[in-house]
């Protein structure tokens, strides 16, 4: 394999401690190496660009189900943005909801190497590895959702964690899955028969469990085995005004508990695109809306168990899809646009419908102050997450932009000044006017690869240049010493969203720009051993000759052609 | 000696049934029985034990003179036909594996094909109208356990897909639904009588072609509002009683099938369907789903998504992805002579398109590629014989819920056979290579 120097860049490692730093990097055999350790390296001059390991993205929605829900059923996404085959490149097409093969390229394109699928329905594992098949180059790992998975909520209701724990080890292993995802706990249960919960205590119909229960329930069982990952919730009462008290509720949750876990995660509850759930008021209106960004991270800024992930709104015309059934169909009923849902038996449910976040409307541009603002008042960079719940709050390519407003009071007030409609208003009812903060390149480099390499229990191979780590490095067009943030905020924007290179694995798959690489993608995921369990075995087996409509034996996903690539992380969970 | 099989997947109907057992000699090389299917799933398996089954290409000259052939020359043939075509025509893809359907869509790239499933003459007007209003669905586990109220529109799944009532929708007793058949009302929309229909709460034995109206009734039904003395040739008093019996289930589902896709109004009809149950949704619990026919039609239009975000009617002619029914779709483009050659895999457009069209694949040139001698392997230059998935060889398919499973193999292919998938591969390496990509 290719030895690579690259030289003479301005380093971020928040891992090392290295804070711009001119230093040389190096890779061979596809991992970060010492560079006395190089014999012929092909040389890669950095001088003034940034260095960084590849980004890992925490949380987004990629493969799977859902997703090609949202592109077989807007042609409309790929309207005059599609682009021919060109040297080893394949075609692409897609804006919010693009194509594998786009997803894969832009997502090196930015410098990512890692990304985690965010929801998979269990029953429908093989679409989602099929689709992360079909992405090119970025490594990926998926979580299954829970939160409203019929086993789980019966062994909960009896306080059976050891139960709830097994169950959840064999479903990793036959789904391939990562970890534990918790979506609108309880509430998607209910919407089976239309209904929801909104609270952490409204009880889930039949089932007679309440949200904090199964959240404590999960979290519990996490531990228990041991997850290189930890519980990652979206929380009851997405996106309604007056929820952040819900969310708070729900972050409580975590109280009194600790991480356990080989993986070096300290952390015990990961609440996924928080500015969904960070709103006060009581309407979408400029009379009835407020952000309540700051009261929530009073709250977060105080535990040392919770990671968030920001989830900003971007501006765009895009397409939401969420496990939050209930959720979809309320926000269908609010734009009056096309609304698909999947009901999917014993487990979850999906909705997606296009959503345009109109600038010139008061409640989007409020909406884009509470992401930025959750951002601006963090104090541990380590436990917040750059994301926009893509394609939720808009599409990944965007997370440059939300870059740039992080680092940039200057381009946040050329938002609340010229893009945005209602700008007083949003200054009026909303924080971001207050705040100067501007966060730097090494807390940039915290949100985007460090922080969720850590939380994710990949800190030993992701998230850093440290020698061992994996050979990602990725090196953006932005000399720290030249650009100016306040001046020139489009710098900053421009450079991270094209990546001058990126070495994934060892491999150089972007060079000057340019996708040189289809890479070499692994699907990461978990295979946890526990004790024999022969009640859940048995449950399992009456579960499938009940009530799912496909047999057991047919519910597994093996074979080669689903997970070409896998990078299996064991876990023993007997003891 | 026999030894069994069990939770076989039959590649047959869109009902993907998993719960098949198929007992085989010991050696792995021959079907005995098969069990737990319905006649034409078991059919389907019984049939590639023929001993008269074709198992090397062949091709016939300009007098219909056939001849073997290796697989080599197939490869070479259907590769240069594709490279050499301005517009070729890569149609079918419903009968096979997704892996198959993933290859076959590289090739499609590297020619710049037109990618077309049988959609096109089935539920692609389904397709359009979910672009168009979206739709809410479940999985037919959600029938099994939560359903109380299911609506049969245009289609007989009695005859199309035999086991459908008994696995999923009217018999089966469920987590809420312990009553089985007892616990549901049925409802069949179809202008003849049927044994679906025969199963019925209510059968509106609606005036042809006039689904449209019969939705828009429903709409108008639930809000109370005044309706006509009869309406699609149903009384009002009927349709405000369906319409109040469809309000008050916990949880419904509307199947739906080709006597709506196809006939007058097409695409129209299913957007006032789904719109239907769009409305049922402020009241109770309701889907919608299409009766997709062949066993992995609906995966062809999910491979396709992925990869270019379009489920059917996909134009790569432009080197980049572009979709546009009625100008992409297959007999459009034969019938206007926009194709210069034809590619079938997965399908029988020999039996199921027009005359007009077929008559235009006799002209050019051509590739079938089926394990079955067919009306259109006897129209096409080449006929390639395959082993079949779902028998012979396993892989992906999407059931009508766009559930993926996987198909298992239960016997070897005879001696020497290709697959589709590895077909497909040498196909692709080939036309690489004469493109030069
Ligand atoms: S209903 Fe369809 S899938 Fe099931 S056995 Fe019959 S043909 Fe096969
Ligand atoms: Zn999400």
């Amino acid at each position: 394999m290719a030895e690579y120097l690259i030289r003479n860049g301005f380093v971020y490692d928040p891992v090392l401690g290295i804070d711009g730093d001119k230093k040389d990097i190096a890779v061979k055999d596809g991992k970060i190496v010492e560079t006395t350790a190089l014999s012929k390296p092909t040389e890669i001059n950095a001088a003034g660009m940034t260095v960084m390991a590849a980004g890992v993205d925490v949380h987004a929605h990629v493969a799977g189900p859902k997703v090609c829900v949202g592109r077989n059923f807007r042609p409309e996404d790929k309207l005059f943005n599609s682009t021919p085959q060109a040297g080893i490149k394949r075609m692409e097409g897609g804006f919010s909801v693009p194509t594998t093969l786009r997803t894969g390229y832009n997502y090196a394109r930015m410098g990512y190497g890692f990304v985690m699928e965010a929801a998979m329905p269990p029953l429908f594992a093989r679409h989602v590895h099929e689709e992360i098949r079909d992405t090119p180059i970025i490594d990926e790992a998926a979580l299954p959702v829970f939160g409203n998975n019929w086993f789980v909520l019966e062994y909960l209701k009896n306080k059976e964690i050891e139960n709830t724990a097994a169950y959840i080890a064999w479903l990793l292993r036959v789904t391939k899955g990562f970890g534990i995802k918790n979506v609108n706990p309880g509430g998607t249960e209910a919407w089976g028969w239309g209904m929801n919960c909104e609270t952490v205590n409204d009880v889930v119909p039949y089932f007679e469990i309440t949200p904090a229960e199964i959240i404590r329930g999960l979290i519990e069982a996490n531990e228990y085995l041991g997850l290189p990952h930890c519980m990652h919730v979206h929380g009851n009462s997405l996106g309604e005004p007056g929820n952040y008290t819900v969310t708070l509720d729900t972050l409580k949750q975590a109280e009194g508990y600790t991480a356990k876990n080989d993986f070096g995660r300290d952390t015990v509850l990961h609440h996924t695109h928080l500015q969904f759930h960070s709103y006060g008021g009581t309407s979408y209106s400029s009379k009835g809306f407020e952000s309540k960004s700051k009261e929530v991270m009073d709250y977060v800024n105080k535990q040392d168990n919770i990671t968030f992930d920001l989830g900003v709104v971007t501006l765009d015309e895009t397409t939401t899809m969420t496990a939050d059934g209930p959720f979809e169909h309320h926000l269908s009923h609010m734009n009056h646009l096309k609304w698909a849902n999947v009901d999917v038996e014993l487990e979850t449910a999906a909705g997606v419908v296009p959503f345009i976040y109109n600038p010139k409307s008061y409640i989007a541009g409020a909406q884009w102050a509470v992401g930025i603002e959750l951002g601006l008042y963090a104090k541990d960079m380590m436990k917040t997450y750059i994301t926009t719940d893509h394609p939720n709050a808009g599409p990944f390519t965007r997370y440059p932009r939300v870059i740039k407003w992080l680092m940039s009071r200057a381009a946040r007030e050329h938002m609340l000044e010229k893009e945005l409609k209602y700008g007083d208003s949003i200054r009026n009812t909303c924080y971001i006017g207050e705040i100067d903060r501007e966060l730097t390149l090494f807390e940039i480099a915290q949100m985007t690869r460090a922080g969720p390499a850590k939380v994710l229990g990949l800190s030993h191979m992701f998230g850093s240049l440290r020698p061992g780590c994996e050979g990602d490095v990725a090196i953006y067009p932005y000399n720290p010493e030249a650009i100016d943030p306040s001046r020139d905020p489009e710098l900053i924007e421009r450079a991270f969203s094209t990546a001058q290179y990126l070495i994934k694995g060892g491999e150089m798959v972007v060079k000057e720009g340019d996708i040189v690489s289809n890479g070499s993608k692994r699907t990461f995921w978990v295979d946890c051993t526990t004790s024999e369990n022969p009640q859940v075995q048995r449950d399992i087996s009456e579960k499938f000759k009940r009530y799912y409509s496909v047999t057991e034996a047919n519910y597994e996903v093996s074979g080669h052609h689903y997970v070409p690539n896998p990078y299996v992380i064991e876990v023993d969970a007997s003891q | 000696m026999a030894k069994l099989v069990t939770d076989v997947v039959c590649p047959f109907c869109g009902t993907l049934c998993d719960d098949l057992e198929v007992s085989v000699t010991d050696d792995g090389k021959k079907i005995l029985d098969v069990y737990n299917a319905c006649a034409i799933g078991a059919e389907k398996f019984l049939h590639s034990q023929a001993s008269d089954r074709i198992t090397r290409p062949r091709m016939q000259d300009e007098d219909g003179n056939w001849k073997d052939v290796s697989y080599d020359e197939a490869v070479e043939y259907t590769a240069k036909i594709l490279a050499d075509a301005k517009k070729p025509l890569m149609y079918g893809w419903s009968s096979t594996n997704c892996e198959s359907q993933a290859v076959g869509t590289q090739i499609g790239e590297v020619t710049g094909a037109i990618m077309d499933n049988t959609a096109t003459v089935c539920h692609g007007t389904t397709l359009i109208a979910v672009q168009d209003v979206g739709i809410p669905s479940c999985t037919l586990g959600e029938v099994v356990n939560r359903a109380d109220r299911i609506v049969f529109w245009g289609c007989n799944p009695a005859h199309a897909h035999p086991r459908h009532m008994s696995r999923y929708s009217i018999y089966p007793r469920g987590f809420f639904t312990g009553k089985g058949q007892k616990s549901r009302k049925l409802v069949v929309i179809d202008p003849r009588c049927t044994d679906t229909s025969k199963l019925a709460d209510y059968h509106l034995q609606i005036e042809q072609g006039r689904d449209y109206e019969l939705f828009d009734a429903f709409r108008v039904a639930f809000k109370g509002e005044k309706l006509p003395d009869t309406v699609a040739g149903i009384p009002k008093k009927t349709i405000y009683e369906v319409a109040e019996t469809m309000k008050s289930g916990r949880f419904g589902i509307i199947f739906f099938g080709m006597g709506v896709t196809q006939s007058l109004s097409k695409n129209h009809n299913i957007d006032a369907a789904i719109s239907v149950t769009r409305d049922l949704n402020d009241y109770s619990k309701w889907s919608i789903m299409p009766m997709r026919g062949h066993y992995n039609v609906t995966g062809s239009g999910e491979v396709w998504g992925w990869l270019h975000g379009f489920p059917f009617a996909l134009d790569l002619s432009r080197g980049f992805a572009r979709y546009n029914p009625g100008d992409t779709t297959s007999n459009d483009l034969l019938r206007r002579d926009e194709v210069d050659a034809v590619f079938v895999l997965g399908s029988d457009p020999g039996a199921h398109f027009p005359f007009g069209s077929v008559k235009k694949i006799w002209g050019l040139p051509s590739v079938c590629i089926d394990p079955h001698i067919t009306p259109t392997s006897a129209v096409c230059k080449l006929h390639v014989p395959v082993a079949f998935v779902g028998v012979e060889t396993g892989g992906c398919a999407y059931r009508m819920d766009n559930v993926p499973i996987e198909c298992r193999k239960v016997v070897e292919p005879p001696e020497g056979m290709l697959t589709d998938e590895e077909f497909l591969k040498k196909v692709l390496t080939r036309v690489k290579e004469l493109k030069g990509a």
